[in-house]
């Protein structure tokens, strides 16, 4: 009965984008409308061939749901690849224009193909990691199964569909200018819908739990999804400027868009690329080190502190700028008094070792954790201190706040992801252990030289045109023209490429190591069951 | 936890819950990451009593420190303006000529006029003032409208074919695809190619120059040095402001060109653009 209701759904879904692919007024509109009559089509004869067919019930309580975790490895770790490759390529586009090939404008060049890579990265990397991770860590930590059924996979998919809608769009010139907040109305109604099943599934898991506690890793995914949800909703609100077209109109304006749009930015880094990614260190370490956690105390005071400072640091984005001082100073405020509840993450993940410190020596992907908690603090020290309002106006607008995110994307997001992928793997494919550990070790060298070079070369690029920029001769005139400034930067830009292309191989030999893992590593018996710990 | 039996003695008590094998231990908060988090309450206390954050409804107090990022840039434009008035309206009333002479004024326009030209010039005359395709090269002896500091300043100050500025320098080159048959354009082409290269058709020189005299001597003159007086460049030099391969002279000659410079004297104060207009004159070419 209920695949008729779905065939329904389908059937409508698919003629209702066909009519809105005729009247489409762009391009971008017109493909994402073909892309979504495909794919429901595609799902409509799906559904119909499996009609009326013979249903085997099985009871699936007692097993965790595992199949979409392997689905969303894979998906994290070929996202991450394309990810990196875009981010090489425009690194190497600032270094020799000439890589914005002639025939290649208006798809290829910088501008359509920034947001691509911070959005491949941030949203299909690491959303794909947090939604896979999340879906592995609440089940074991609640020994219940997702609850909601076929519900994840719908998640699953769901957010496949956002990411090729918004990077299609993306290339083709659809962008509401928003920075990670690109995606045009429509993709953002459907990722609204997305995220709402996902809270539905989490928490829904989380309800079924057989502990009597909620671990700790549960409070940082659950107060990262609900506060994307919440983010995500208020950032894009905004009218289309018709049914039939990508283009839609902010419902905010000014200072008051700016300061919306850099509440939601801050806090994408605040709780998709911070909380969300604590939840993944709060299980993956203490697993892989086989330690307790150091202090309860400490998960909790930190924990408390970071979501509610957090929220209220966006406007060091906007120093000096037409926001009103009172803002400007509260959100540098907010931002030094985040600074140890942000540690409090490391210092919980680091402490976690204490005892099993020789492990570093023989486990790589242990190293690999730490050297993302590494990151992680360092990272969150040279936030607070770049949000100060007299290092800004030297930091802000230079290259300098290029070097910040990407030694908190590539190191701490980059870092602790793979880790939590070489743990994974082995046991989601039923594996003893990885393909091979010297391949970790060439990808940990590699991916930690190549963030090396980015953040040294982006600190002396960054900091040199913030002092170019203000550089005046005795009689307070600009000494160097902005020209002057880009054409200084090319030997670091070079080496942030190069950068860039070591630790794209790591991350394409973590690939080969994954794949061979699963193909022909020894077979284990299954740990899919969900009992709870003793 | 598997190996409880081998870690230290001195491992603290864990708060009794364990999660798929994880315990937690129920250490205390770091003392010294607790003090430094009050540490950073404390200084936010005293910042925003000392800073303006208070949004109330008349506005946000300034706090006890008085401070305004508006405030303090006015303050800092006045004090810059303060400091350079002398000079400024020494330079506004100075005679043109006699810039040059006087080391010290001649000094400071260098230095003000290289801060204009890095501002609002670079953009189409390139950082080096080495200029682009359509942009001119103020490096060298090639001048469309005079080189001497005079002409240089009268460009600045009205632009170049600049509809707003009645005193706009302003000459329309015709656009001969409409006035020439495609043979004329041919045979013109290879001869203004002629004079300073290689035409690639030697054979119709000879009928261009006739086309030339007819046509374009008026303003380009009889031996092709071009007028001043008409912004009409010299065609014999070798130096091209849009390209002198045979390909791009025949899409000047059949679509003709309008290059556009904004009148600077209702953005740039006096002083500034004579101060930019000795910096460009010291460049090089200066007459």
């Amino acid at each position: 009965m209920s695949n008729y209701i779905k065939l329904i759904a389908l059937g409508l879904i698919t003629l209702c984008a066909l009519i809105a692919a005729n009247y489409a007024r762009d391009l971008a509109y017109l493909v994402n409308a073909l892309t979504i009559a495909l794919v429901a089509a595609g799902m409509f004869l799906w559904v119909l061939r499996n009609t009326d067919e013979p249903v085997v019930k099985r009871d699936l309580s007692g097993e965790y749901h595992d199949g979409v975790i392997r689905a969303g490895v894979i998906a994290t770790a070929l996202w991450g690849v394309v990810g990196f490759l875009v981010g090489t390529f425009i690194a190497f586009q600032l270094a020799f224009p000439s890589l914005n090939f002639e025939w290649a404008q208006g798809l290829a060049n910088f501008g359509r193909l920034r947001p691509l890579h911070t959005s491949a990265v941030i949203f299909a990397f690491g959303g794909n990691a947090l939604i896979a991770t999340s879906f592995y860590v609440v089940q074991r930590t609640c020994a219940a199964r997702l609850w909601g059924g076929n519900l994840a996979w719908f998640v699953f998919w769901g957010y496949q569909l956002v990411i090729v809608l918004a990077a299609s769009g993306y290339l083709l010139g659809a962008t509401q200018s928003k920075e990670y907040a690109e995606p045009e109305w429509y993709v953002d109604l459907w990722l609204t819908v997305v995220w709402l099943a996902y809270l539905a599934v989490f928490v829904g898991t989380l309800v079924r739990r057989k502990e009597p506690h909620i671990y700790v890793a549960n409070w940082f995914f659950l107060s990262f999804i609900i506060t994307v949800a919440m983010l995500h909703v208020v950032n894009n609100i905004s009218i289309p400027v018709s049914i039939f077209g990508s283009k839609s109109v902010q419902l905010f304006s000014g200072v008051q868009d700016a300061m919306t749009q850099w509440w939601y930015g801050h806090n994408a880094v605040g709780f998709f690329l911070t909380a969300g990614f604590l939840g993944m260190m709060y299980y993956f370490i203490p697993k892989q080190a086989g330690r307790p956690v150091f202090s309860y105390k400490l998960s909790i005071i930190h924990f408390w502190a970071l979501i509610f400072l957090y929220i209220w640091a966006g406007p060091h984005h906007l120093h000096y700028t037409a926001l009103p001082d009172w803002a400007s100073t509260l959100g540098m405020v907010f931002s030094i008094i985040l600074w140890m509840p942000s540690w409090g993450g490391m210092i919980n993940g680091l402490m976690t070792l204490s005892g099993a410190w020789d492990k570093l020596r023989t486990d790589p992907v242990i190293r690999m954790m730490v050297i993302s908690l590494g990151f992680y603090g360092m990272s969150t020290f040279e936030g607070p201190m770049m949000s100060i309002r007299a290092v800004n106006s030297l930091s802000h607008y230079t290259d300098w706040t290029i070097g910040h995110v990407h030694s908190g994307a590539l190191g701490w997001n980059g870092m602790i992801t793979f880790g939590a992928l070489y743990f994974l793997v082995p046991k989601l494919w039923n594996r003893e252990r990885l393909y091979s550990l010297s391949l970790v070790s060439w990808h940990f060298w590699l991916a930690t030289i190549g963030i090396i070079l980015y953040a040294a070369s982006m600190w002396v690029t960054g900091i040199m045109e913030g002092l170019m920029w203000r550089e005046v001769d005795a009689n307070g005139f600009l000494v160097n023209s902005f020209a002057d400034t880009v054409a200084a930067k090319l030997p670091m830009y070079v080496v942030r490429g190069l950068g860039g292309v070591m630790f794209l191989a790591g991350a394409i030999i973590m690939c080969f190591n994954l794949y061979m893992t699963a193909r022909q590593g020894p077979a284990t018996q299954a740990t899919g069951s969900a009992v709870p710990a003793e | 936890m598997a190996d409880q039996s081998k870690k230290p003695h001195q491992d603290p008590e864990t708060t009794g819950h364990e999660w798929d094998g994880i315990e937690e231990f129920n250490n205390p908060l770091p003392r010294w990451w607790l003090w430094v988090f009050y540490a950073t309450i404390v200084w936010g206390i005293w910042y925003v009593i000392a800073y303006p954050a208070w949004p109330l409804v008349e506005g946000a107090p300034a706090g006890y420190k008085n401070w305004s990022t508006r405030a303090n840039i006015a303050a800092d434009i006045a004090a810059a303006e303060a400091a350079n008035a002398g000079m400024n309206t020494r330079l506004a009333s100075a005679e043109l000529t006699a810039i040059a002479d006087d080391a010290e004024l001649n000094g400071y326009a260098i230095s003000a006029g290289g801060a204009v030209f890095r501002t609002w010039c670079a953009q189409c005359h390139g950082s080096g003032a080495a200029g682009a395709k359509g942009y001119p090269n103020l490096l060298d002896n090639d001048w469309l409208w005079g080189g001497d500091i005079a002409a240089i300043h009268a460009t600045i100050s009205h632009g170049i074919r600049t509809e707003e500025d009645d005193d706009t320098r302003y000459s329309e080159m015709p656009v001969f695809g409409d006035i020439l048959e495609e043979e004329e354009i041919v045979q013109v082409a290879n001869y203004v190619v002629s004079l300073s290269g290689d035409a690639p058709d030697a054979t119709a020189v000879i009928a261009g120059e006739m086309v030339f005299m007819d046509n374009c001597a008026s303003c380009h003159m009889e031996d092709a040095r071009g007028d001043r007086e008409q912004g009409a460049p010299n065609l014999a030099d070798a130096i091209w402001l849009y390209g002198g391969d045979f390909e791009t002279v025949m899409q000047t000659i059949e679509g003709s060109r309008f290059g556009v410079m904004p009148a600077w004297n209702t953005r740039l104060s006096e002083a500034e653009i004579r101060a930019v207009s000795a910096y460009v004159h010291q460049l090089g070419g200066g007459e």
